[in-house]
């Protein structure tokens, strides 16, 4: 319980995906203009990344990894399959984002307008395809895969939308006309990843 | 006074609009509102009248760290020569000679002064060396920006800057190379504060930027053991240059009573640290001025504090055999380290902080809470206010974007 715990604060906070890995830019910079359509955005991400991290360590465990289609038949045990895995990844993760689509059409058609174009989008969201490729690398198990995405998802979330709050208050703001709109974000984004490097070093 | 008067009027023409200097007006308006009080007042239909403006509110600012600054050049001189008594203790009562290296002791040397800890005067004039230059570089290095910007966009010079440039040096180490203390001040004006627009629209305490990125840019010159004591050179062998705060959440807080200071000492600030961190003693008095005036927030003060004590209270309960910083008890953490400077005059920067007033509770006791985690649970940071407060300014607008979300909700079902 105590070591599901400490990775989900690391995925939080110690390796936030937008900001210690800066993954998952292209949305983080694009939909934090308003902190509604910002929470929509980082509920839909934690939802996909927390399906996807386990349905991907599934896949890769029993279908990609060398040796693990043993169980279909001994005579495969010398088949490695893992070079297939960035497309099963995002294969599924693409299927993900389908289904999350369908459910915010139909339950808060607003929130599927404004998410607009970047709602299939996340499913080339770098911070998920990621969390994947992250629990592949590290050797997670399969409740370690949820916790991670899970909180790799949160992570993400909380900054985009503490973002949003920044990008909210910086209507009144007066930036240098170069430096409007994603200039800006970007200085905002470093001076949050400062913030952030708070939580850098922390061994739990 | 007079004098001054007639001698800014009379320099005033170039600098009017068609004058040949009509650019550089904010040096002059600058200058001018530093020593007379403006005579304009708000035109039109105005709101609130109040005898409160910018400038009243940041000269309180810099009231409130007199003490702090009083104390910070005393105890700056005060550390360095106990630690050359030391050192000159150990090596049978002769200065040894990369003693004179450093310009500041050779300036010290030839004004006649001993290096006695117990001589007043001595102390004072040691710590001055040590802090003057580091204020003047801050200034001239900020106020350049500040002129630049304000020339360039066309807008008056604010007396923010004084604020933020009064409190970078008192969160430095005394031992700093003085052109890092121009970087960093140049990074957390431009970065932190000009580029979007000035005093008032930033989201991030510009000092605590500049202090940041040094912290992270140059870790060797602004943490770890060697830095504290203004007499960098004079404490290798035999002195310990480290400060109580990493002592505790290295090895525990019962180092802490072994080694260190009594608990007087370290609340009236005679301890090694960064030049004006050290006494939680002159910060008590600066948050009675910042809460009389209410130029402060209280509400953000009390925030800390009940972070800090729930906080602490749950590691002391919580307990650890491996992480000796577990068990420092409460008392102590408010008194080490940049606790009490950061309670008072960082977290209560009304720009970078919470303004909704239930949210400043919350926004302080984030801060409390994150601080006290830091320095408990990361053994890379001693020590953890400064990034509490940082990490805290990140979610303010956000705070403050939850409750006035939650009062527009309420009126409207009260008044449909």
């Amino acid at each position: 319980m105590e070591h599901y715990l400490s990775l989900l604060f690391r995925a939080i906070f110690v390796e936030n995906m937008a900001l210690a890995f800066f993954l998952g830019m292209c949305s983080f910079l694009a939909v934090s203009r308003k902190v509604e359509t910002a929470i929509g955005l980082g509920a839909a991400v934690i939802f996909v990344l927390a399906v996807t991290a386990p349905a991907n360590y599934l896949i890769y465990t029993y279908l990609l990894q060398e040796g693990a289609l043993t169980w279909v038949s001994p005579a495969l045990a010398d088949v490695d399959l893992s070079f297939l895995s960035f497309l099963a990844f995002i294969g599924t993760i693409a299927a993900m984002v389908q289904i999350v689509e369908m459910i915010i059409d139909k339950f808060s058609p607003t929130l599927y307008n404004v998410l607009g174009v970047f709602l299939p989008l996340i499913a080339v969201n770098c911070a998920i395809l990621g969390g994947s490729l992250f629990l592949v690398e590290r050797n997670y198990t399969l409740g370690e895969s949820t916790v991670f995405g899970l909180g790799a998802g949160i992570g993400f979330a909380l900054a985009l939308i503490a973002l949003a709050g920044i990008r909210e208050k910086m209507r009144y703001s007066e930036v240098p006309g170069g430096l409007r709109g994603l200039g800006i974000t970007f200085i905002v984004t470093g001076l949050m990843a400062l913030g952030f490097m708070a939580f850098s070093g922390i061994q739990l | 006074m007079k004098l001054v008067r007639r001698l800014l009027d009379a320099t005033e023409k170039p600098f009017l609009k068609g004058g040949k200097l009509q650019r550089l007006y904010p040096v002059y308006e600058a200058l001018d509102t530093f020593t007379f009080t403006p005579g304009k007042v708000t035109g039109g239909k105005t709101h609130v009248r109040d005898a409160m403006d910018q400038k009243r509110l940041m000269m309180t600012v810099v009231w409130a760290l007199v003490p702090v600054i009083l104390f910070a050049a005393y105890n700056t001189g005060y550390q360095a020569n106990l630690a050359i008594e030391r050192l000159q203790a150990l090596h049978g009562g002769e200065l040894a000679a990369f003693a004179l290296d450093n310009w500041r002791t050779s300036i010290y040397v030839s004004l006649g002064l001993p290096f006695s800890s117990s001589h007043f005067i001595a102390c004072v004039v040691h710590g001055l060396l040590y802090y003057l230059p580091i204020l003047f570089v801050t200034f001239a290095a900020g106020g350049l920006w500040e002129v630049v910007f304000a020339v360039v966009r066309r807008h008056e010079i604010n007396e923010g800057f004084l604020v933020t440039g009064m409190l970078f040096p008192l969160i430095l180490p005394p031992a700093i190379p003085l052109w890092q203390v121009a970087l960093g001040i140049s990074f957390g004006v431009v970065i932190g504060k000009e580029v979007f627009g000035g005093v008032g629209m930033n989201f991030f305490n510009p000092a605590l930027v500049s202090r940041a990125f040094l912290f992270f840019a140059y870790p060797a010159d602004i943490s770890g053991d060697e830095v504290w004591m203004a007499a960098q050179g004079f404490t290798p062998d035999g002195v310990s240059g480290a400060t109580w705060l990493s002592v505790a959440t290295m090895e525990g807080p019962g180092a802490l009573a072994e080694e260190g200071p009594t608990f007087m000492e370290a609340f009236i600030g005679l301890v090694p640290g960064s030049i004006g961190e050290t006494s939680a003693l002159a910060c008590l008095i600066g948050a009675a001025v910042l809460v009389l005036t209410r130029v402060g927030s209280y509400r953000t003060m009390l925030g800390v504090v009940a972070g800090t004590v729930g906080m602490t209270l749950l590691f002391n309960a919580i307990g650890s055999a491996t992480n000796p910083a577990f068990h420092i008890p409460l008392w102590w953490h408010m008194v080490l380290g940049g606790w009490a400077f950061g309670t008072v005059f960082m977290a209560t920067d009304p720009v970078s902080g919470a303004y909704t007033q239930r949210g400043q509770y919350i926004y302080g006791a984030l801060i409390g809470v994150m601080a006290i985690a830091i320095r408990v649970v990361n053994p890379a940071f001693p020590e953890g206010m400064m990034l509490a407060i940082l990490f805290a300014n990140l979610f303010a607008p956000l705070i403050d974007w939850f409750f006035i979300r939650a009062v527009v909700k309420r009126r409207a079902l009260r008044h449909g």
